[in-house]
């Protein structure tokens, strides 16, 4: 055995899901023992009643919205899925071309918003779409889960709102990484997720702008003001609620650090490798390693068997060979399937850098068959489309 | 039972989640956090199997296979997922029928799926029941007929607690050609059900009625012969594309716990909650001898007791003078609503009788110190609540 798959794997996959939180985890567990159905009138009813309006108002204080504007829903999929059927109703669907697939999937008929080679949306292309035809309904994520590159939301609320548009966030990947405040944003929606910030899986919110309706996708109970039935798993909203809090922006700093490290060697080892996104702001924690000619299914296996925990793009599409549709879309053509996301969790430790680069090294040196090069212009990619 | 600690009757809303559940959960939270969708490294590999495991445990306690296993986040997505995404499918794959046949019992999830497919140009059908809860199958047989896309017929009822005749309507059903759902929410882990015997196409389970956690249910998925639902929403296309968004690992392995202690459990479970009910029944009418039991004497689940109290007192005052003792009015759902029960009116209960109801509801871990307790506490409380009435009436 090498010294790297002799230790605890290396977990470099939050973007697929954050490690829990261990205050997230207290109150999970908590939760638990608390027991009753919010929606009794009991006594054990009206503590698990509290309980939820306190999260409620944990989550809406954290993002910048009322309590009411809340709708806990069963995570990102279904909270995206609400949004854009809801408030798509009667409305053009634009969908950013990069996408998570809850948000492209929920929309089947919507129209293609391009982005730029630096993975941001095309605010040209953004703006002639809205300057024809009915009101739209503009779809973009704050945060892309397999570059972590982010979009202008600022100047793609001004198109919105000058054409009449509603803006959706999928802010999935962006909470907790990002500063990220509904009121201050502007937009319409906001699609959250508790377990891509330290939460457990099975919660998530939908945050909606007050003065806006839409019909429940998942209807009875009349629960969340009728706009989500069933029973609110109190114990995972108040693991969200919790890491919500806890997740701290500031923090991600230290991880922008590791990664830039990571970057840097990976470019200082290999200098045909590309960086998805790069010139464009990113999340901290996200790199999209791009190693021309190798599959990414086989650079991710590699580096399984070393211990290191990667993803060849999102993990809901992980079990299949695809290319990524988010590097073809930045005009990645012929290496859309080449790139692995290396995505630091909050709790990544200072070594993970070396650790990653030493496999890394020795995966890209044994598949490539060749000797690692001289770094050369980072940014340089020939396959990419001209902006 | 600790003196302090309210005496939590309710376990038709939600039951406590059993400390073998939670020990099967906790090291998915402590140790192995990994998305089981990840299935290129190894970590999501072990959440990816323990997953499977716990659907294993669930479709062998409905008879079925694992792949026919739909996990959802419960069981009103469950039932929403059934309803709507078997009309609409049929409907976009060019199927003439239009019908939906409920019962005006059904959990509001169904009643209102229903009604939203109505909008949708469906024809709902809701019919109703006798006084004693059941449905009249010659009502459903005129009901039923070559138009009829899907019948849904709850199981267990989470008021009153009877059990539908389901072996009889899923002949019914499948004689007509269309599809049979059953709500098993308040069913499953409390009688035997196997899909085949009732030949179910498709069937709801809830996580937090069978002690295990909330967050997380299933909907049972016929395979032979096939059974084609639309998703309610995409995305990653987990669970066959008929359900995106990352699985809950913890959440599935507690209900796949819950499922295989149900399974184990479920007969021991009946013989001991109908000792408590009986020992309940027996003290309260001791105190309060006209109280009456609604719902069908002995096609019944033995946890759940539907008590209309005498004298004209609401229910609510009861409630409010023994806060010790969970108990609730109807389904938790419309608990906060001032309106009485609907399926107490569809059995025929006048609103004043209706508004004089209780539901009981003696779980897996009622004690008979805890039942004692209760009986002497609402005999009390109605006592009280009967005082009150008959000062305000003067």
């Amino acid at each position: 055995m090498t010294g790297v798959t002799a230790t605890s794997p290396l977990m470099l996959d939050a973007n697929a899901t954050e490690p829990l939180r261990p205050q997230a985890r207290a109150a999970v567990l908590a939760a638990l023992d608390l027991g009753g159905n919010p929606s009794s009138v009991h006594a054990a009813g009206r503590t698990a009643r509290r309980m939820l309006e306190a999260c409620r108002e944990q989550v809406a204080a954290r993002f910048g919205a009322k309590p009411q504007e809340v709708v806990f829903t069963s995570g990102g999929t279904e909270a995206n899925a609400l949004a854009v059927r809801g408030l798509g109703r009667g409305r053009r669907v634009l969908v950013g071309a990069t996408e998570h697939a809850a948000v492209r999937a929920a929309a089947p008929g919507a129209e293609t918003l391009p982005v730029l080679s630096d993975g941001t949306a095309d605010l040209e292309a953004l703006a002639a779409l809205l300057a024809v035809g009915a009101p739209a309904l503009v779809c973009l994520m704050a945060a892309n889960n397999e570059t972590g590159v982010l979009h202008p939301l600022d100047a793609v609320l001004a198109l919105c709102r000058r054409h009449g548009a509603l803006l959706h966030v999928d802010a999935v990947q962006a909470a907790g990484r990002l500063p990220l405040d509904l009121a201050a944003m502007g937009a319409d929606s906001l699609a959250l997720s508790g377990h891509k910030l330290g939460g457990p899986p099975g919660a998530g919110a939908l945050l909606l702008r007050s003065g806006l309706e839409l019909p429940a996708l998942i209807a009875g109970g009349g629960q969340e003001r009728g706009r989500r039935g069933g029973t609110e798993p109190l114990p995972a909203i108040a693991g969200f609620a919790v890491a919500a809090e806890a997740a701290d922006p500031a923090a991600s700093v230290r991880l922008g650090r590791l990664r830039d490290r990571i970057e840097a060697g990976v470019r200082a080892l290999a200098p045909e490798v590309t960086i998805a996104g790069s010139a464009a702001p990113r999340l901290p924690n996200t790199a999209c390693i791009i190693l021309p000619g190798v599959p990414a299914e086989t650079q991710v296996i590699a580096l399984d068997l070393a211990g290191i925990r990667v993803s060849a793009g999102a993990a809901c599409s992980s079990g299949k060979v695809a290319r990524s549709h988010v590097l073809e879309a930045m005009g990645f053509a012929e290496h859309a399937g080449c790139g692995i996301r290396v995505s630091l969790p909050w709790n990544a430790t200072d070594d993970a850098p070396e650790r990653f680069l030493a496999a890394w090294a020795a995966m890209r040196n044994r598949i490539s068959g060749r000797p690692s090069g001289s770094p050369r212009d980072p940014d340089g990619c020939p396959s990419r489309r001209a902006a | 039972m600790r003196p302090n600690r309210p005496v939590y009757l309710d376990n038709h809303a939600t039951t406590p989640v059993d400390p073998r559940v939670l020990a099967a959960m906790r090291p998915w939270w402590e140790e192995n956090f990994a998305n089981p969708h990840s299935v290129e490294h190894v970590m999501g590999r072990a959440a990816e199997e323990v997953v499977e495991a716990a659907r294993a445990e669930l479709a062998a306690l409905v008879g079925a296979e694992a792949r026919e296993i739909v996990l959802t986040s419960g069981a009103t997505e469950a039932n929403n997922l059934a309803i709507k995404g078997a009309a609409r499918f049929a409907a976009s794959h060019g199927s003439e029928r239009r019908r939906i046949v409920t019962v005006a019992t059904e959990h509001k999830c169904v009643l209102e799926s229903v009604r939203d497919l109505a909008i949708e140009g469906f024809e709902p059908v809701v019919l109703p029941v006798g006084p004693d809860g059941l449905l009249d199958l010659d009502a459903l047989r005129a009901a039923v007929d070559e138009h009829t896309l899907l019948v849904s017929v709850m199981a267990v009822n989470n008021e009153i607690g009877v059990i539908q005749d389901l072996p009889a309507i899923g002949v019914i059903t499948r004689q007509a050609g269309a599809l049979f759902h059953t709500d098993a929410a308040q069913g499953c882990g409390r009688i035997p059900l196997d899909v085949e015997e009732i030949q179910a196409d498709l069937l709801s389970i809830s996580g937090h009625k069978i002690y295990g956690p909330k967050g997380i249910g299933a909907l049972y998925l016929r395979r032979r012969p096939r059974v084609r639902i639309a998703p309610l929403f995409s995305g990653g296309g987990q669970e066959r594309g008929v359900r995106s968004g990352t699985l809950p690992a913890p959440l599935a392995v507690g209900l796949g716990e819950a499922a295989r202690l149900a399974a184990i459990e479920g007969p021991l479970d009946a013989g001991r909650i109908r000792e408590q009910r009986d020992r309940f029944l027996a003290a309260l009418r001791a105190e309060v001898p006209e109280v009456r039991l609604n719902g069908h004497p002995e096609r019944r689940v033995p946890g759940n007791i539907n008590l209309t109290f005498p004298g004209g007192v609401d229910a609510q005052a009861i409630m409010a003078a023994a806060p010790e003792i969970c108990v609730s009015t109807g389904s938790a759902c419309s608990s906060a609503e001032i309106e009485p029960s609907y399926v107490l009116r569809a059995i025929g209960l006048p609103e004043a009788e209706a508004r004089a109801t209780l539901r009981i509801g003696i779980g897996r871990f009622t004690s008979p110190a805890d039942v004692d307790l209760a009986a002497a506490r609402l005999a009390a409380a109605w006592r009280h609540a009967l005082s009150e009435a008959r000062k305000a009436a003067e």
